[in-house]
């Protein structure tokens, strides 16, 4: 990616989450000095914590009610996203360029009714021939259009419905590093000349038993007071699940410069990699994966965006990583975006993506995200960011962002 | 500026030089081959679950790979591996366990099916709760560790990195029924971009249970022709009234043309061009003026630098449904012009069903036997529609030179995804 002339630029920032809504809003509440408090609900959900989404009027980007009829929340709350992505890139309504543009979407399943699960299996516990009742409910009870807001490439399918953005879609699924991939083939093809202008992002609604018990299945969620994702290794560790809507503009610099849009950042690298994590270890994989960078340390300073997402061993993998940056030179500043929003899962690496444009966009740096040395001390001025995402079970990722270069091509 | 090794547009030229394929007629490219040119049909009564009270009983099912108890995961995951192992070992490509590029796989959805939710609910609970939350409290328990497979939705992806060794992140992704040809499409465009010299691409499906079966019928699109289940498919057939649910893995190797011949491998085709488009109309149909489906198809042609009359022969994705045979003549039409007529057209639907995630990869993997072949496969139970006029190969195989193929995908949530396949230079 390096070599080419075409910059990957991050034009339009859409973001919702349990603090706020929109690029600005965010920068706000996480960029001033008095640190964001996180917003969570430790009861509804007890044991497990979430940090809910703050209250939305979907029908801002959703004007229809039969749109947001036909979705599950994880769906509007992507759709909404978008639309504040687009619209923050100057897009909104310009069907010639909306046309045009290409979707990479992270996103896992869809929302199953809870309401019905439950009476069923009390009902096939009590039945004489489960399977007959079974076919019989689920013929009767299923509500036909459900499925569409199950399928994971369905919040592609409504982006293009509400906000006409028809280029075309694809929808890469596998948590943390579906997120990871998504942008990283939008970038791809932003380099090699595959394409123009790319919405690249995810959504989760965590407010539903159906998304914790597929976490609780693989113990990934954390229990216990609620404390930042560097300190939760004493607890056994886990995420707390965040509702969140990321999506990023992403557009080659001389399309934008072309129709006169501005850049927020630069998406200069984008790396991933899969580790065993039987024998090989996240730490060393990541370490590969920053030496393939080639940064050059002309002073210490590095900001760091950390994806950690406090699940365990792999969040103290990440600490080790971030500890022998010294031996690169570098003296990482560390914010882990996970304590204060949430744990995104498909969402996690766009939600980061965005933030760090936002404070590349502003030359300036967040101040801790959680009360741990890891984060301690104010950090320099951003002149370039490094975005890590450890997937929680699978998976290593890192970006690189830095400021636009309006000479690019 | 085309030549044997860079394309009209300077790219470099990417061959197939591997195919592996599972079907309901059978496990292996030839199996599947041979039963799909002599007109054999792959479905039959559902025998997996009881179907009492359902309004469809019939299916593709894959009954014969050896994965019981049935699980959507397992036997897609199964079937997944078969199909790859069958491509690698034609292509002679890479080490064992160490395959010389990326993964891209599509997969179905990863979700805990009833037995699960039962097994997960049923356990006795510390909290006497009921639902979800009686659910969540037996998870914690770690009694059911077992199940994370089923919802982690790279699970399928990362048992196949670990089996073939493939090269960093495997993709995982899903654009519906349009999802096998994505799997073309990103292979194509990173060997393209000189980001590997080879891919893996793989689709497979294996959602034949009782909810995977019942919600599509409440979309009301698959056939309730249970009577004569190997009549129930038929594609661009007036009385058409559904498709029928199938399962099914596909695998291709792909691989820079250079490097395939440099290692002295059997060319078996080349993958000329990809081309999509979203459709904005509706969630599950398509424009009525079917803009979409032409963008793809013509987005296409020309990332393949092909002409619509150099179109030999279009392997459909004909669902069987009123709705797509219809948009997919109309589309093809638009592009074809009066060509379209005398442009042969089958649906592989007819014999082995609908494979949903999986379709566009068994497609390619008949389209490239079409052309290795010379033998166009059938469409069985064709009962001309006067509304589409369409020569649609009927039967049984028919003799025909093959040089270039347009296998069409499209799917829910205005998928479309099209590829052009030729035969390798002379």
């Amino acid at each position: 990616m390096a070599e080419s002339g075409r910059e990957v630029w991050i034009t339009g920032i859409g973001l919702v989450s349990s603090l706020t809504e929109g690029a600005d809003a965010h920068w706000q509440a996480l960029s001033s000095t008095a640190a964001a408090r996180p917003v969570v609900d430790g009861t509804r959900f007890a044991p497990y914590a979430v940090h809910p989404l703050t209250p939305l009027d979907f029908t801002k980007q959703i004007p229809r009610t039969s749109d947001q009829r036909q979705m599950e929340r994880w769906q509007r709350i992507g759709v909404y996203a978008a639309g504040l992505a687009l619209a923050d890139a100057g897009l909104a309504g310009d069907q010639a360029t909306l046309d045009r543009v290409d979707l990479c979407i992270a996103a896992g399943n869809g929302e199953r009714d809870l309401a019905l699960d439950a009476r069923l299996l009390a009902a096939l516990d009590d039945s004489e021939s489960p399977e007959h009742t079974l076919n019989r409910e689920l013929a009767a009870g299923l509500r036909p259009t459900l499925y569409l807001g199950q399928l994971s490439n369905l919040l592609a399918g409504n982006i293009s419905i509400v906000h006409k953005a028809t280029g075309s879609s694809r929808t890469f699924k596998g948590e943390e590093m579906a997120g990871v991939s998504a942008v990283a083939d939008a970038a791809s093809r932003i380099t090699a000349d595959q394409g123009d202008i790319f919405l690249a992002g995810g959504a989760l609604n965590t407010e539903r038993e159906d998304l914790l018990l597929g976490c609780e299945i693989t113990h990934a969620l954390a229990t216990g007071p609620y404390r930042s994702v560097w300190e939760r290794s004493a607890d056994g560790g886990g995420i707390v699940p965040g509702s969140v809507g990321a999506f990023l503009v992403l557009e080659a610099s001389s399309h934008a410069q072309k129709r006169g849009a501005a850049p927020y950042a630069r998406l200069s690298r984008i790396l991933s990699e899969r580790t065993s994590r039987n024998g090989e270890q996240s730490a060393t994989t990541a370490l590969r994966l920053f030496d393939d960078l080639s940064l050059k340390p002309e002073n210490s300073d590095l900001c760091v965006l950390s994806g950690a997402s406090g699940v365990e061993p792999v969040t103290t993998e990440e600490r080790k990583f971030l500890e022998t940056l010294d031996q690169r030179g570098f003296d990482p500043c560390v914010r882990a975006w996970g304590s204060v929003l949430g744990h995104g899962m498909e969402a996690h690496f766009p939600t980061g993506l965005a933030l760090a444009a936002l404070a590349i966009s502003k030359g300036a740096f967040y101040p801790p995200f959680g009360p741990t040395e890891v984060e301690a001390g104010y950090g320099p001025p951003a002149a370039r960011i490094l975005l890590t995402c450890f997937g929680h079970w699978r998976g290593e990722g890192l970006a690189l962002v830095e400021p636009a270069r309006e000479s690019a091509e | 500026m085309a030549s044997r090794t860079r394309d009209h547009k300077g790219r470099p030229v990417v061959a197939v030089t591997g195919l592996g394929l599972v079907t309901s007629l059978g496990a292996g490219k030839h199996t599947s081959w041979a039963g799909l040119v002599t007109g054999q049909s792959g479905i039959k009564p559902i025998t997996r679950f009881p179907t009492d009270g359902l309004k469809t009983t019939i299916a593709g099912t894959v009954d014969d790979m050896d994965v019981a108890p049935y699980a959507a995961h397992d036997l897609s995951a199964r079937m997944a591996e078969a199909a790859a192992a069958e491509a690698i070992a034609q292509a002679r490509i890479g080490r064992r366990s160490h395959f010389p590029g990326p993964l891209i796989i599509a997969t179905p959805p990863s979700e805990l099916e009833w037995p699960h939710l039962r097994r997960l609910h049923g356990a006795s609970s510390a909290t006497g709760g009921e639902g979800y939350a009686q659910m969540l409290a037996n998870a914690r328990t770690r009694a059911f560790d077992d199940l994370a497979r089923h919802v982690r939705f790279a699970a399928i992806a990362d048992r196949l990195k670990a089996a073939f060794g493939t090269q960093g992140e495997p993709l995982s992704i899903c654009t519906a029924c349009a999802s096998g040809a994505t799997t073309i499409q990103l292979g194509l465009e990173a060997i393209r971009r000189g980001d590997t010299e080879a891919a893996l691409c793989v689709g497979t499906d294996a959602t034949v249970h009782p909810e995977g079966l019942i919600r599509f019928s409440l979309l009301s699109a698959l056939s309730t022709a249970n009577a004569e289940p190997t009549k129930a498919s038929k594609p661009f057939s007036k009385n058409r009234d559904g498709f029928v649910m199938a399962e099914g893995a596909g695998a291709l190797v792909l691989e820079s043309y250079d490097s395939a011949r440099a290692r002295g491998a059997r060319v078996l085709a080349i993958v000329r061009g990809c081309g999509e488009k979203a459709d904005e109309h509706h969630r599950t149909r398509s424009r009525p003026d079917g803009a979409a489906v032409i963008g793809a198809i013509r987005k296409t042609l020309d990332d393949a630098g092909v002409e619509p009359h150099e179109i030999d022969y279009v392997n459909a994705h004909g669902t069987s449904t009123p709705e797509n045979d219809r948009m997919e003549y109309i589309a093809l039409g638009a592009v074809l012009g009066d060509r379209l007529r005398d442009t042969p057209i089958s649906s592989n639907k007819s014999m082995v069903g609908h494979t949903l995630i999986a379709a566009g990869s068994v497609e390619a993997v008949f389209s490239v036997l079409t052309i290795e072949s010379g033998l166009l496969p059938p469409t069985i139970n064709y009962d001309p529609d006067p509304d589409l006029p369409l020569d649609v190969v009927p039967d049984i195989g028919r003799a025909a030179r093959v040089g270039t193929v347009l296998s069409n995908s499209f799917g829910f949530g205005g998928q479309n995804v099209c590829v052009v396949f030729s035969a390798e230079p002379a």
